[in-house]
């Protein structure tokens, strides 16, 4: 019970097209993420798919089944918004059944689900209270919780995370997961945090001027980009992309080398180069360097290390791990 | 306000220019009163003064209040403020809500075209307006005077409503679509309990005009069974004499049920209750 496919959507603001043919296919009970830079088209994506807007053209099926005509209400969905868009006058508990009080659920019901909800996200104690009277977690938590109450086939979150500030973030997003591990249900999130992307997904959608650049698993993307642009935008710091003409190499274009798979060291080592700038995170330690043969590089290493600015230092990277790109931008195998 | 921004000096200044401006604000209306409870040799002979034991006298209150019509000029005149009031919000909030969250062809110019009444004086059209009332039968009706406020106000209403509605979080008209509020439900049961402030700023506006007005009761009903109580006030007031005491009585209570409207609304302005619906 939950799956989506989407055939050939289109969408277009006048001239502009936002989304330029998507296809993907859902899983009963996936957990997928639609991450990208902002004004890639994924909040739009959403918002076809909950039926807040209409696509252009295309089809979107909902288990099995063309929504395309079929109001938001009735396909089946739950949206959980980034400015949590409680409803001010209703206590906590009206926020969070009144979905099924417009769908003529009885009483009892409302009732149950509603308790069973609130003591998964532990909001027993805010039933009668306003979302005025909340926290910012909480009202995210109270967002949730009217998305939980519909007893949905997809979840969708649109940036749930983005107006809490950190520690509640990183909380929040556990809440999220093991949300997911208890519903069993097929939830579809959008954000531009990659960290988000990379700790909850079953499968990353990479969007990238209203196209597809890229599905897979998180660690799929990590190690094995599609191209230039999933390349540089998963993975914290970028990954180094060198003009493959300067390393003296003709089968690719641009050879790509995360921060992570480089070794520096002061004696020896293949791009030799001056230290721009030193960040000591404490668990790593990241070096700018500029070499002469491979331009401006950044190099990941754990632990603490104590380099200083306008040292000399040279940098190995990984052979193994080099990613190599044509003169399309995609990877060539 | 802190204290590392503000001098005494500078506070003082504020306050001065501030009570000078109530005081000349309230003059005029302190005027009136006081000298509604005075005799009308001691109105003219003293003006600026306090009623005292010798010159007090209720006159004006007996010839207003005995004079048995002035209960039914308020009636009429409460009946088309509020009557006014309502339509021209209703109207002028759907009219905003439209403008502001569909997206249609010739949205804007529909804006501007609504919003047009605001610059053109409706008295303009007095004399289309009386050809169409004596064409439909509603001269001297309340329903004439009703119309007439009613168009009077919704220019004003729809422009200051449609950028107020504009500020209304979309997320929250979309988490209403998804848990199944029809767009009549989203519109009074979200959008104007937040739009409340607006509303009440928009009545105010909408109801001084409506309770001073003169021309259009003396055009449109100036017959006895609809007089408000501007146009009922002027049979004191003659070319050769004037009852003063009367006058200024019957504008002393002119002044009640105003005062008692806008404090009802004035409580809204001061009142939101947007807070912790949307960050």
């Amino acid at each position: 019970m939950g799956s989506l496919q989407l055939k050939s959507v289109r969408k277009s603001f006048g001239p502009v097209d936002v989304l330029k043919g998507i296809d993907l296919d859902v899983k009963d009970g996936e957990f997928v993420i639609f991450v990208g830079p902002s004004g890639c088209g994924k909040s739009t994506l959403l918002r076809i798919i909950a039926g807040l807007e209409d696509a252009t053209s295309g089809n979107i099926l909902i288990d099995g089944g063309e929504v395309s005509a079929v109001p938001p209400a009735k396909r089946g969905i739950a949206m959980v918004f980034q400015s949590y868009a409680l409803y001010p006058h209703l206590s906590v508990k009206d926020n969070m059944g009144l979905g099924l009080k417009q769908a003529g659920a009885p009483k009892a019901q409302i009732e149950e689900r509603t308790k069973k909800a609130s003591s998964m996200l532990s909001l027993e104690k805010y039933l009668e209270r306003r979302p005025a009277e909340l926290s910012g977690g909480q009202r995210q938590r109270v967002a949730i919780g009217r998305a939980i109450v519909r007893e949905p086939k997809l979840f969708l979150f649109d940036e749930p995370l983005s107006n809490l500030d950190a520690a509640l973030r990183v909380n929040t997003r556990l809440e999220i997961a093991r949300l997911h591990r208890e519903l069993k249900a097929t939830m579809i999130y959008v954000t531009h945090d990659q960290v988000e992307a990379m700790t909850l997904a079953d499968k990353i959608v990479v969007l990238d001027g209203g196209v597809i650049q890229q599905v897979g698993s998180p660690m799929e993307l990590y190690n094995r980009p599609a191209n230039l642009f999933v390349a540089g935008f998963i993975g914290s710091p970028a990954m180094n992309f060198i003009e493959a003409a300067r390393l003296g190499r003709s089968d690719a274009t641009t050879i790509g080398i995360r921060p992570e798979h480089m070794t520096l060291s002061r004696e020896s080592g293949e791009w030799k180069g001056r230290i721009v700038h030193v960040e000591h995170l404490g668990a790593d330690t990241i070096v700018y360097l500029d070499s002469e043969k491979a331009g401006l590089l950044t190099a990941r290493l754990f632990g603490e290390h104590h380099y200083e600015p306008d040292e000399i230092v040279h940098a190995t990277p990984n052979a193994s791990q080099l990613h190599r790109f044509g003169v399309d931008g995609n990877v060539i195998q | 306000m802190s204290k590392a921004r503000t001098s005494l000096s500078r506070t003082a200044l504020v306050h001065v220019a501030l009570i000078a401006y109530t005081l000349i604000a309230i003059f005029p209306v302190f005027l009136t009163i006081i000298n509604s409870f005075k005799s009308r040799n001691a109105i003219f002979r003293n003006p600026m003064q306090l009623p005292t034991p010798s010159t007090f006298d209720l006159v004006g209150y007996q010839t207003v209040l005995g004079q048995g019509d002035f209960a039914l000029y308020f009636q009429n005149s409460l009946i088309v403020t509020v009557v006014s009031i309502f339509l021209v919000l209703l109207f002028g909030a759907m009219a905003a809500f439209a403008l502001s969250e569909y997206r249609f062809r010739g949205n804007t110019l529909m804006g501007l075209y609504l919003a047009l009444g605001i610059m053109i004086p409706i008295r303009l059209g007095t004399v289309a307006i009386l050809q169409g009332m004596v064409a439909t039968g509603l001269v001297n009706t309340l329903t004439a005077l009703i119309l007439v406020y009613t168009a009077q106000g919704l220019p004003l209403a729809v422009f200051i409503l449609s950028e107020f509605m504009r500020t209304v979080s979309d997320d929250l008209k979309n988490a209403g679509r998804i848990d199944g509020l029809s767009e009549y439900s989203i519109f009074f049961r979200l959008v104007l309990p937040l739009v409340r402030p607006a509303m009440a700023t928009v009545a105010v506006f909408t109801m001084i005009p409506i309770w001073n007005d003169l021309w259009f009761p003396l055009i449109l009903a100036p017959s006895e069974a609809t007089k408000t109580v501007t146009l009922g006030s002027q049979i004191f007031i003659g070319q050769f004499v004037t009852n003063w005491n009367a006058v200024l009585a019957a504008l002393s209570l002119a002044i009640l049920p105003v005062l008692v409207l806008y404090l009802a609304f004035s409580r809204q302005l001061i009142r939101g209750i947007t807070s912790g619906a949307v960050k």
